[in-house]
This record gives structure tokens, sequence and C-alpha cells, in this order.
């Protein structure tokens, strides 16, 4: 055929197009065959929080990036080496960001004089030479082509033009190498009532991988290796999906009822709708009729036994407060799931943000300390869910779980887990040998976890009060004593600092002591371990380290922090860790803190090392 | 329900908590013949929960030795609705008011009701805030001069019997503090029910709104102002029982029964019909209308819990021996070497 087949190490792709144009499936797609030939990988969707923007404006655009690579990687990469742009309009949005000598592959037929001008164009640009001087740009007639490629089908002309996606797919599927079956595979379950859209999406598809195999513009196709990653299964995971699997892990593991009460809001839904399928697991889940009777419901299920989990977002998050400082007072076991977004206020509801770690800490009435831990990658969700519900349970708390919208959305390989190798997770629930001389003590405490006993209603002889008064030591009368009140504070301060048992000490990649010390928690590890990463070949003296839990610390962190000349700490929202670590170690900690709606990106934390640091 | 081998008596439950309502409350009432009734329902003592808001009614959990949970303003059905899913098994109550139910928790109340979980709410209305102290409440009348409204509330009240009903209750009921055999027979009929049943309790506070039903109360007026509901027979009140309700095409009206109207005149009570219940509820707050009380409406439906159940076992009968491994596992996976 006269192609080439060039050896690359890694390559970002971003697909755009408007919202109805399909991108977060053919993202979808094209990461499933990714994961499939072995590359690592990692994903960021970017949609409108409207559902269907008015067709073509800037507004409606909704993209996908991917980078894989045959090396280990941390993050869905910076500046894309291949756009896809289905229309003026997702040109017009991400064509700034593409790596200059990068490849931008367009619609032709979207770039009609109305769609040029919903983007703002005065000329085409892709007749007006603008782009030709930085970028390859391919401009191709997809739409044109699919209804060539469909035309004896009886289905209708609009709907034969929504296949366009599945072209492009199909010739970026070419130009990476990558087999076309799994798709097919996945279009045949997808739409198996209606066999004429499989074979519309099918042909789709096929036209677009000969186009590039058979047409003299594509010269080269490009080969990435397999990454060389830990033995093991691997599948590909999206954080939400990988949340949902570590709290029904959890409820296996332990034993208990899992009862999930909630209200739908984004980026948050799809736990709900995830753990709502698995029904058959004896999941029970609650659309509540508001965020309140969201963790409310969980708490009377908690009080009666079960695992209450909530999950929630923004605003969303705010309307818990009320409740939480509740599970405080009653010391049952409950978990909250932030899945934060842009805020304040609505906000940003499909962007990313780290902007409630302060609300997370501090954001009750009265002194109502809950333990806080954050997941760092999509696959990690799983994981940190998992230690949420154990560590509630074991200490008889509420506790936060933070993620935010890219972790969420966010895809990548993740080694599958076994079940059976999670960590212990037994419950008792206390019965009649727990009653002291007759007598039922509700607040009576575990020596060492502080934990008070797990009574539920339906066992004999245990019956007994518990409310939002503050409750007497021991047997959880009203109490308005002052030296009682004084006592419990202390008390349930004294349960949440515990739990810095459970944590190991904290994990520093690099040298122990050195130049900088880059600091991060949540989505924004990768970005810091690539920068990291980077800044070690230049030779600088670069060491990183990620918190999983923010509250409690890990019992070493101030003894590493204070190792360093210099502490980095970037976060995407307007300085919110930097404050409690300065507070709680007096180290000058210096920010990185962009609220941009999107991950900080690695190139943006070495800059600001290299000018700490020089 | 299990066969219940125990017996208990009123001191069962009765918890060691000193009652610290006011004196003369009418709460005191209505504690006292729920601990007089609970004996006589055929449930295990540990299988009942009490949930409360906030508010004086809602302190009532802490003097009943029982499970029980005082929570948060308003939340209390949210709060009982996770109890009940958590294990359908339990007897649930929730202890609630006039600004608890009706107002904060306004939402909670509505959306309990059209779900129909087995729960009984028992609703103290004393038309006031007493807790802080004496403001106007969502049942207290327009004009009402109170603390923060000096010059009279504008706000047209609640009727709590049409929001249930409204809100699709499948049992609504009303009893009055000091009628204590009455209350006590609508306390059997709410744990009977099948489905949320939804009981407002005329509550007198003697502190900030004394005298509220005065009129329903009083010795002397009663038989004048209070209309008591029986299934299956004539609406008929009055001292010599000679006024009956009567429908004037779909309007009712309040006639003498004697020279020109007899009992068969009189509309005959029906628990299962919509339409004589809203017809009853709408009576309150309506000078010319006796306030009915006992039971207004009552039909049986499926409960929310028995369906979620269903479907749990639908989805198990499916897929038995469904677990975790198997999830993780599915998907395309591949395998690094």
């Amino acid at each position: 055929m006269g192609k080439t087949m060039e050896q690359v190490d890694e390559v970002v792709i971003r697909f755009a197009g408007d919202s109805g144009d399909g991108m977060q499936l053919t993202g979808g797609r094209f990461t499933e065959s990714t994961a499939i030939v072995g590359n690592d990988l990692s994903t960021l969707p970017d949609f409108p929080a409207e559902i269907r923007a008015p067709a073509g404006s800037l507004a409606g655009v909704s993209a996908f990036q991917i980078k894989f690579s045959s090396r280990d990687i941390h993050t869905p990469g910076d500046k894309p080496d291949v756009l896809v742009a289905m229309n003026p309009a997702a040109l017009k949005v991400h064509q700034k960001e593409v790596a200059p000598g990068g490849t931008i592959i367009c619609n032709e037929n979207a770039f009609t004089p109305k769609n040029l001008k919903l983007a703002g164009y005065e000329t085409n640009p892709l007749e007006d030479k603008t782009l030709d001087d930085y970028y390859r740009l391919y401009s191709i007639e997809m739409s044109k082509m699919v209804s060539l490629a469909n035309k004896d089908l009886e289905i209708s002309p609009k709907i034969i033009d929504r296949t366009k996606n599945l072209f492009a797919l199909g010739l970026l599927f070419w130009i990476y190498d990558r087999s076309l079956e799994s798709t097919k595979k996945w279009l045949g379950v997808k739409f198996a009532k209606k066999p004429e859209i499989i074979e519309a999406n099918i042909r789709a598809m096929d036209a677009g991988y000969n186009y590039g195999e058979t047409t003299e513009i594509f010269t080269t196709r490009y080969k990435v290796d397999k990454a060389d990653l830990p033995a093991g299964t691997y599948r590909n995971v999206v954080g939400n999906y990988a949340l949902s699997m570590g709290l029904a892990a959890a409820a296996e593991r332990s034993k208990l009822g899992l009862f999930y009460g909630g209200y739908p809001i984004t980026p948050a839904s799809d736990i709900l709708h995830t753990l709502a399928a698995w029904k058959h697991l004896g999941i029970k889940t609650f659309q509540a009729e508001d965020e309140i009777a969201g963790i409310t419901s969980i708490l009377g299920a908690a009080f009666t036994g079960n695992l209450g989990i909530t999950a929630t977002s923004g605003p969303g998050i705010a309307l818990k407060g009320e409740a939480m400082g509740l599970a405080v007072m009653a010391e049952l076991p409950i978990v909250i799931i932030n899945v934060q977004r842009g805020g304040p206020s609505t906000g940003l509801p499909t962007k990313t943000e780290q902007s409630d770690l302060m609300q997370a800490m501090y954001g009750r009435n009265g002194e109502a300390p809950i333990p806080v831990l954050a997941s760092s990658t999509p696959g990690d969700c799983f994981f940190a869910a998992y230690e949420a519900c154990r560590i509630a349970v074991k200490y008889m708390t509420p506790v936060i779980l933070l993620t935010d919208g890219y972790l969420a959305n966010g895809s990548e390989p993740w080694q599958v887990p076994k079940v059976d190798d999670l960590p212990d997770f037994e419950v008792s629930f206390a019965d009649e040998s727990n009653l002291a001389d007759g007598q039922f003590l509700a607040y009576s405490r575990d020596k060492k976890t502080l934990a008070r006993p797990w009574a539920i209603p339906g066992t004999p002889g245990l019956e007994h009060r518990i409310g939002g008064i503050e409750t007497e030591d021991l047997t959880g009368n009203v109490s308005y004593d002052p030296d009682n009140h004084q006592y419990m504070v202390e008390t349930r301060a004294k349960k949440v600092d515990a739990i810095t048992n459970e944590i190991g000490p904290s994990e520093v990649f690099g040298n122990k002591s050195g130049d900088l010390l880059i600091l991060s928690w949540g989505g924004t590890k990768g970005a810091c371990r690539s920068a990291t990463e980077a800044l070690k070949a230049d030779g600088k003296k670069v060491s990183h380290l990620h918190l999983r839990w923010i509250n409690p610390f890990p019992k070493d962190l101030g003894e590493n922090l204070i190792k360093f000349k210099n502490i980095l700490i970037p976060e995407i929202n307007y300085g919110q860790l930097i404050k409690i670590i300065r507070a709680e170690f007096l180290v000058d900690a210096k920010g990185l803190n962009q609220v941009r709606g999107k991950p900080i990106s690695s190139l943006d934390i070495q800059d600001a090392a290299n000018k700490l640091i020089g | 329900m299990p066969e219940t081998v125990k017996t208990y008596t009123k001191k069962d439950f009765t918890s060691d908590q000193a009652v610290r309502w006011c004196p003369g409350c009418g709460d005191y009432a209505v504690l006292a013949q729920t601990q007089k009734v609970f004996p006589d329902l055929g449930v295990d003592k540990e299988k009942f929960v009490f949930i409360s808001g906030i508010g004086c009614s809602s302190r009532f959990p802490y003097y009943m030795d029982t499970y029980g949970f005082h929570t948060i303003h308003g939340r209390a059905p949210a709060i009982a609705s996770g109890v009940k899913l958590a294990n359908p098994d339990l007897s649930v109550w929730v202890v609630t008011g006039d600004g608890d139910g009706l107002s904060i928790g306004g939402n909670h109340t509505i959306h309990l009701l059209r779900r129909n979980l087995d729960i009984n709410v028992m609703l103290f209305n004393n038309r006031i805030y007493g807790l802080t102290k004496g403001q106007y409440s969502p049942t207290s009348e327009v004009g009402k001069i109170t603390k923060s409204t000096p010059m009279g509330s504008l706000d047209r009240p609640f009727n709590p019997l049409t929001v249930a009903l409204g809100a699709g209750a499948t049992f609504v009921s009303r009893t009055i503090d000091k009628e204590l055999k009455h209350m006590q027979s609508m306390i059997k009929r709410s744990h009977g029910h099948k489905g949320t049943s939804f009981m407002e309790i005329y509550q007198n506070c003697n502190i900030f709104n004394d005298g509220a039903f005065l009129a329903q109360t009083d010795k002397d007026q009663k038989a004048e102002t209070v209309l008591i509901l029986e299934n299956g027979q004539p609406m008929i009140f009055g001292k010599e029982n000679n006024k009956g309700v009567r429908l004037d095409g779909n309007k009712p009206v309040i006639v003498d029964i004697g020279d020109k109207w007899s009992v068969d005149d009189i509309l005959v009570h029906d628990e299962s019909d919509y339409v004589i219940a809203s017809l009853l509820s709408n009576m309150t707050y309506q000078t010319d209308f006796p306030d009915p009380i006992g039971v207004l409406y009552a039909v049986e439906t499926e409960t929310y819990e028995e369906t979620m159940v269903a479907q749990i076992n639908e989805a198990i009968k499916k897929k038995p021996k469904g677990n975790v491994q198997e999830i993780i596992n599915a998907g395309d996976t591949w395998v690094v070497k």
C-alpha cells in the first residue's frame, strides 16, 4: 500500500463536536479499544451543562480527550496531538490548544455558512489557509460519505447523518492500528433491537477505516506499544463506576445491607444509576425528594443497621450540612460522597474543581469533626470508597469522601482487584451481652477506637434513645452539663484523630529531602506526579507527597514537610489545603491555584516549581 | 407479623426520663394514651421505633421506652423512611408538630404520604410555635397576633387534613388531646393501617395559644362543634343529636333533623370515599361547620417497601448468587504478563 507504520511513545487525541454528535460515545469506544491493546491511558470528558445547547453554538461543544502511551502515565495529557473537530464551533473552541504541528481532522460538510457564522468565523478556516502553517489539516466530507455508504438502508437521512462520529472513529482506528471488532460487538448489544442502526453505524465505521486505508492523503499510521504495567488482568474503569463497585464490595465484605439515599445531581447521579441497577445484590436505592432527605434517610438506615451512603455535588453538599452534624452527634456510620464541581452556587455543574475541601473540613455548625479522604484516580475511587465505609463503621462516624468531576467521568486501565483480598471488614452489632447491670449504655466506648456500640432496633433489651441534643457520656441521655459538653466535644475530636492509626506513613515519591516538595490531594495527583518525574529528570531535587487522608493527616506528615526547602501545593481552588497545612505545621507553603474548570496541567506545575527553585 | 409471646403494661413503655413539658400541656395526654395502648398492639417492644424532629412534641421519643431518635427540624419523615426501608419489620412512628411537619418539613411529609410507607405519623397541631416561644405557625388562623406578627399574621393557614389528602395519603384521621378514649382508638387504627397513617391531634398549648380548641373541647360547646365520624353511620351531632350533614347537590349543609329532614337524608360516612373525606376535611376553619374527628379516609394499597422488596427479589431471582467480583470482572479485560 505504500503506507508506513511509525512507532510513537504517546499520543493525545481530542474528539470535539456538537453535544448531539456523540463525542463522549466516540471517545469511550476509542478508549475501550486502546485499553484492549494494552496501552496505559487516561481520559478526560468535557461536556456542557446543557443537555442540547443550540446546535452549532460554541456553548454546545462537547469534547473527550484521551492520552495513551507505552509508558506509565498519570494524566489525560496537556496539548492534543490530534483534534477531531466535527463542526466549526468545535474547531474554534479547541484549535488553540492543539500542539504546534499537530493534526486537525474536520468534517468538511459541517462547515456551512450558518455553522461558520454561529462559531464566529468570517471566512472558512478550512479554505482560508489560516491553519495550514501550524497544523496538518485534513478536511473530510464525513457526512457525505456516511450518507453514500448507507443510501440503500431504509432509515432517515437524519439518523444516517448521526453515524458520522463512527466514520471519524473508524478513521482513527485505522491511523492508530486498532481492531474494529470490540466496537462492532458493542454496537450489537447497544442497539440489539434496531438491526438497521447497527448496520448503519458499522458501515460508517468501516467507511472511515477504509478511507484511511485507501486514500492518498494519509501516508502514515502510528503504533503505540503496550505499556509496561504490572502483571495482572486489566479493564478500563470510569471513576463513578469504580466508586460504586467499592461501595458494593464494602457491603458484601461487611455483610451489611447497603442503603443509598440521594437526589439526582451532576456529576454524582451516575452513582445512583449504577447502584440502582444492582438490585440483585440486595442493594436498596432511594431517590429522595431532596438532598436533605437523601442524607437523612441514610441516617435512619444507619440507625437501623445498614451501611448508609449518599452522594452529591456542589450545592447539594451545602444542603446536607445540618444532617452531617446530627450524624456526628448521633455517632452513626454513614458515608457522604462529594463529587466536587465548579462553584459557588450552581457554578460549573459539569466541570471539575477541588473547592469544597474547607466545607468538608469545617462546614457545619458547632465543633463537628468528620474524617475526610479523597480519591486520587478514577480506579482509586474503588479503594477509597471501600476504605470510607470501613472507617465509618469501625469508628461509628460519618465519613466524607471527596472525588471530583474529572475523577468521576475520567477513566484509566485498572488492574482488576479481588474482593477477597480487600482489608477485613467485620461488624458486630450490640446484643444483650452489652448490658451493664441490666442497663444499656449507648454512649459507652471501645477503648481503642472510641467507637460507641451499634445497637439496632429489633434487638431485645437494648431499647434506647439518641438525638441531636448534647448527649450525656455513657447513657446518651439529654445533658446540658458544662463539663459533659466539654468532655463530649473533646471525645468526638479524639475519635477522629484516632483514625491516624489506620493510615500508614505518608509516602514520599523521590528523595526524603530536597529543594522542593510538591504536596497534593485528590485528582491532581497524576499531574503532580508527572511534573515531579519531569523535574527530577531535569536534575531538580524535587519530590512528591500525595495525601489520601486530609482529616486526620498521616502522623508523620509534619516531619516530612520540614525536610524540604520549599513546598508547592497545586489545587483546583483558591487555596484551601494550603491554609490547613500552614495553620497546622507553620510552614511557608506556596500555592498554585487554578479555577478554570479543568485539571491543572503538569506543565503549569513544572513552571510554578521552576519559579520557586529556579 | 409473628405472634408475640410477651405481655406488657404501660410501665414497660415508660422511660426513666423525667417528662419536661409545661404543666398542663396537651402533650401529656398523648404520651399517656400511647403508653396505655401500646401493650395491646401485639408487637414486641423492641420493634417499635419513634422518630421525631424538633419542637415540643418532638421530645416524645425520650419518654417512650422503645427505640427512639430525636433528629433535626422537619426531617423525621425522611429519617423514618430510612428506618422502615432498612428493616420493614419494624413498627415506625413519627411524632411531629404543625411547624415541624408542615412548615420546615412540609416537603418530607407530603412525599412520605405519596410513597405510602407503612409509617404512623402523629401530628400535634397546636397552631403555634411553642418551643421558640410563641410565633404563629402554618396552621394559625389569619390575623393571629403573635410576637412575630404584632399586627396580625398575613398568611392563610394550611389545613393538615386537606394537605394529607392532596398528597395521596391512604389514611387520614383526627383526634383531640382531651378525648382520651377516642385518641386511644385512633392510635389503634393508625397502627392497624397498612401504609402511611396520618393522624392530626388537636393539642392545646396552654402557654402560648391557650384555648385554641376551646370550642371543640369545652363540655358545654363540643357537642355542637365536633362531628364524631363513624364508618357506615350518618353524620349526626348536636346536644340533642338533632343536627346532621346533608348533601345539597355537591355542597355539604348542616340541617336540623326533625320536621323537614329525617336521619335518612343525612350523609352516611364512608371511609373509602375520597370525595367525602375531602368535604369533611374542608369543614376545618369554617365556623358554620363542626370539626370532624375520627377516620376521614382509609384505603389500602401496596406499600412502598413491599414493592421495593418485590423488585429486589425479582432481580435476585433473575440473577441468583450475584456478587461484586462478577461485576468487577465483567466487560472487556486484557492480561498483562
